[in-house]
């Protein structure tokens, strides 16, 4: 499977829309564009750059939306503010993890805690958890994953590059089994907290 | 590959429900789900799915538990949809298995009705005022709604003051009404907070703490300086004392007590009354 894929939207479906092929040496993001999507004018079209940073966002919110009890809150929004102070590799991951804390300090009425876990399989198909900006450079696949805390369920996954059926499950389950020391980590720094006052 | 096997077997035992009683006083995390006493006896040593059959099934009797913030109700279990200690309080009298909820620190204040809150008046319109208590809405205030208070004789509120009042509507369907009288039409110290003092906002955690029965860090402060103090539930505190720089160091305690241990405390009680 190539190109960059998102299991929860397509990017380009539309008729008369076109995307720039990314060949060696282009330094520039990626671009889409859509013509034609109003009916009254004449003329119309959308250009989409830098899809990456919307995508991320919208990847964060999907999973928040499918953990957060949003009924008890009607007419509100819940806004989550993520500003990267250093990006060392696995940076949607991290950000999963932050907004879950944020939105656990918030206090905001949830129905599961989630956290997110990188893995990176390389030419040989080695599966590096956690991989640092170069590892994920270097390698031919990255997969994130958000799982949940009540049965560790995949909640969303977000891949780039060459991988095979088998290897999607062995790094879901490798991401699955490190999931735990991650929410070790929650319930470890959330009782540190609590036992303060 | 023996991994997945042993990886399975710890998703079951962080996923198993743990009896209320046995987590009282404990942090517990969105998403764990606990047992109700009456559930605990039919789990049984089978845990993983075994029941023992009992032949007299309807004589079990069903105690009656009431779910307080941070917990829903989950089928037969409760489920925990905060972060926080787990609390539990028996029941005065009469039945019921008593109230079983999640003590959390949260900042954010949600309307509940009957609690006593410190609201701003934003807006005057007609014969309401618009009062902001803090939550996603302003709640609505009617002028009636205060001691004495008659179509003719209108009760002197601007734009900008304090008022103390409680929630009589609050849910999330709604917008919050509060008023500044009791039941029997009496103030009790509802209505309109007077001149001077100072207004500041603290953890909901930390209200809850000094609102407490056997909280001594009041009757400490009174010994040091002579205040009028209003505590709002919305986490907002009013304080006044003789001078501004008397007022000044009690905001400062209050807003400090949240992370300080009683030891610190009394220190700085001792080195202020020197002083």
């Amino acid at each position: 499977m190539e190109e960059e894929m998102h299991t929860d939207a397509k990017i380009r479906a539309e008729i008369g829309t076109g995307c720039s092929p990314r060949g060696p040496g282009c330094s520039l993001r990626h671009f889409a564009c859509e013509q034609n999507l109003l009916s009254r004018p004449d003329g119309s079209a959308s250009f989409l750059q830098g899809v990456a940073e919307k995508s991320r966002e919208r990847l964060i919110r999907n999973t928040c939306e499918a953990v957060v009890l949003g009924t008890l809150h009607p007419r509100t929004s819940i806004t989550v503010v993520l500003q990267v102070v250093s990006d060392a590799g696995s940076l949607l991951a991290c950000c999963l993890n932050a907004a879950c804390m944020a939105l656990v300090d918030a206090g905001v009425p949830m129905r599961a805690l989630f956290c997110g876990v990188t893995c990176a399989l390389d030419s040989d198909g080695t599966l590096v958890l956690d991989p640092t900006s170069k590892q994920e450079k270097e390698a031919r696949a990255v997969l994130t994953f958000a799982l949940d805390s009540v049965e560790r369920k995949l909640l969303m996954s977000s891949t780039k590059g060459l991988y095979s059926d088998s290897e999607l499950q062995q790094c879901l389950a490798a991401a699955q089994a490190a999931s735990q020391h991650v929410f070790r980590f929650y319930r470890e720094s959330l009782q540190r907290r609590y036992s303060k006052s | 590959m023996a991994e997945p096997v042993s990886v399975a077997a710890e998703y079951l035992a962080g996923s198993r429900a743990r009896a209320a009683r046995t987590v009282l006083g404990q942090v517990v995390l969105p998403g764990e789900e606990l047992l109700l006493p009456e559930q605990e006896d039919a789990e049984g040593p089978g845990g993983a799915g075994e029941r023992p059959l009992s032949l007299n099934a309807g004589a079990r009797s069903r105690v009656r538990v009431v779910c307080g913030p941070g917990l829903r109700r989950c089928g037969d279990r409760l489920l925990v949809t905060k972060c926080g200690r787990l609390r539990h309080k028996e029941p005065g009298s009469g039945s019921g298995g008593g109230v079983y909820w999640v003590d959390s620190q949260q900042k954010r204040y949600v309307p509940v009705k009957g609690d006593h809150v410190i609201g701003i008046v934003t807006a005057k319109s007609g014969d309401i005022f618009k009062v902001d208590v803090g939550g996603s809405e302003p709640a609505s205030l009617s002028y009636l709604s205060f001691e004495g208070a008659t179509k003719r004789n209108r009760p002197n509120v601007q734009v900008g003051d304090l008022i103390y009042g409680q929630f009589v509507v609050a849910n999330k369907d709604m917008e919050p009404e509060m008023v500044c009288i009791d039941s029997c039409g009496r103030a009790n110290g509802m209505g309109v907070i007077g001149q001077d003092g100072l207004l500041f906002k603290v953890t909901l955690g930390l209200i809850r703490k000094l609102l407490a029965p056997d909280c001594e860090i009041i009757q400490e402060m009174g010994k040091l300086y002579p205040l009028e103090i209003v505590f709002g539930m919305n986490g907002r505190i009013w304080v006044k004392a003789k001078t501004i720089q008397q007022t000044l160091i009690l905001a400062n305690i209050l807003e400090a007590c949240e992370h300080m241990t009683s030891d610190q405390r009394k220190q700085i009680f001792s080195r202020l009354a020197e002083s």
